[in-house]
């Protein structure tokens, strides 16, 4: 049982005076804050670099803790496996045999592909990635997905870079401090990827759905075209991801376009590369880089 | 050995702790879910900031000034990844709503402490996460935060319990 309080100061002005001062001070003080809120979702570059300050503060006890109990993220899945294993291995196995039937007929096509490009010299902008880091931790509390990325300023990394891991997209750097960097993941409610189906070219917007999956909506909204299955990958549109990198998979219809699942998931990707964003500029120099080269096999007997 | 620097049998704790555990127990709760190796994809951890500072209030309405959550709730913007000044005006909202409380309720046990941190709890993190995003669909950005908002509610006594012994500590003589 708590003692009741006992706000009344009595007779002296003194104590009077500052619990009413201290009243003013924390109702202007909420105002304010939620004045601040707003005019930092308007403008959220003018407070990031206070908020990064505090992120390099967290960032060596995450680099600890994660290294101590690695990646707490997988337990569900590890728990999973277990039960699932007897039909998992019978359905892989059959996939298995499948895929290398494919891989196969793929193989040849690659080879054809890659004679009929060197005959068009057509040239493949730059893939190589300008940082490698890993995600340290994100906001679990917020219902913002922001991720912390290992490295910062130190490795070239500012904000507008896109982020992919082996699978396929994470997101994009929202800012950078001078050892750790934030990355706005691709399931945040405020990030939108311009997409296309991989197997017809089909445009479309990917909107993050804030709890891990992705909604999908096409341009035209006449039909739905979409299936379980489909792939999705960046169209390149709009100049921020490079193009043809594996963003998600359709895994459900709906009424008004498509459910997807990334195919990257931050939490069990271990390292991610951060790549230099789509930008006109950044496509012609690394056009002026590579050409020496691509132009010095030409005596072919 | 000095004699008077000696602690004496019975004395109060130093003023020092008793001012700094509250603080300290708070910041490092806002400050923890960032420190875990843990990426999520939707907001999976209760606010453990927010349920501490609630709980410090509800415990020992008179320890802080009103004006408390402004600082603890810049800390807390700092580290939660909402745009900052959410919790420096929703915290001290809730303050203030604490201390009407206690002026209301006059003898107030741990029931009436429970169900006004579950009445706090859900219109804080419902605004917070509107205030984040203003511009997508509010019914789906409920939806998101309440799994979070349950979860708090149900983790209320626990932290209430946890905080109780914090102020043992914080109070226990030599």
């Amino acid at each position: 049982m708590v003692r009741p309080a006992h706000r009344r100061p009595g007779q002296s002005r003194k104590a009077q005076y500052s619990l009413f001062a201290a009243y003013v001070i924390a109702v202007t003080g909420a105002v304010a804050g939620l004045l601040l809120a707003i005019l930092s979702v308007v403008d959220p570059v003018g407070f990031a670099q206070l908020r990064l300050a505090s992120q390099e503060v967290a960032a060596p006890v995450a680099r600890a803790s994660r290294s101590v109990i690695g990646s707490i993220s997988g337990i569900d899945d590890n728990v999973g496996a277990y039960v699932r294993a007897g039909s998992q291995n019978r359905r892989l196995r059959k996939e298995l045999a499948e895929t290398r039937r494919q891989l196969v007929a793929t193989s040849s096509l690659q080879e054809e592909n890659r004679q009929l490009k060197a005959l068009l010299a057509l040239q493949q902008t730059d893939k190589a990635a300008l940082a490698n880091g890993y995600l340290l931790t994100s906001t679990s509390t917020s219902s913002k997905r922001i991720a912390l990325l290992s490295i910062g300023r130190n490795m070239g990394v500012t904000a507008g870079q896109p982020v992919r891991g082996a699978d396929g997209l994470i997101g994009r750097v929202l800012g950078s401090g001078p050892s750790v960097a934030q990355v706005l993941l691709l399931t945040d409610v405020d990030n939108i990827v311009p997409v296309r189906r991989a197997r017809d070219g089909l445009p479309a917007l990917a909107y993050g759905r804030g709890n891990g999956d992705l909604d999908v909506r096409t341009l035209n909204i006449a039909n739905n075209p979409f299936k379980p299955g489909d792939i999705l990958v960046t169209s390149g549109t709009g100049g921020l991801y490079p193009p043809n990198i594996p963003v998600a998979i359709v895994v459900q219809r709906q009424d008004d376009g498509a459910l997807a699942r990334p195919l990257a998931d931050p939490a069990k990707v271990d390292a991610v590369s951060v790549l230099r964003p789509y930008t006109p500029d950044n496509i012609e120099a690394q056009r002026a880089v590579i050409a020496p080269p691509a132009t010095a096999p030409a005596p072919a007997p | 050995m000095n004699k008077a620097a000696a602690p004496r049998l019975g004395e109060p704790a130093s003023l020092w702790r008793m001012r700094a555990v509250p603080v300290a127990t708070v910041m490092v709760a806002s400050a923890l879910p960032l420190m875990l190796p843990l990426v999520a994809s939707s907001p999976v951890l209760p606010p453990l900031g927010l349920l501490f500072f609630l709980c410090w209030q509800l415990l020992r309405t008179e320890m802080w000034p009103v004006w408390i959550g402004l600082p603890l709730g810049l800390w807390d913007d700092l580290y939660s990844g909402q745009p900052i000044g959410t919790a420096v005006g929703l915290w001290t909202l809730a303050s203030l709503a604490i201390h009407y409380s206690s002026q209301r309720i006059y003898w107030r046990g741990f029931w009436h402490d429970w169900v006004i941190a579950a009445l706090l709890i859900p219109v804080i993190q419902a605004l917070a996460a509107l205030i984040a995003h203003p511009a997508a669909n509010p019914g789906r950005i409920l939806g998101l935060v309440l799994p979070q908002i349950v979860l708090s509610i149900l983790l209320l006594p626990l932290v209430m319990r946890l905080t109780g012994k914090f102020d043992n500590f914080r109070l226990k003589r030599r």
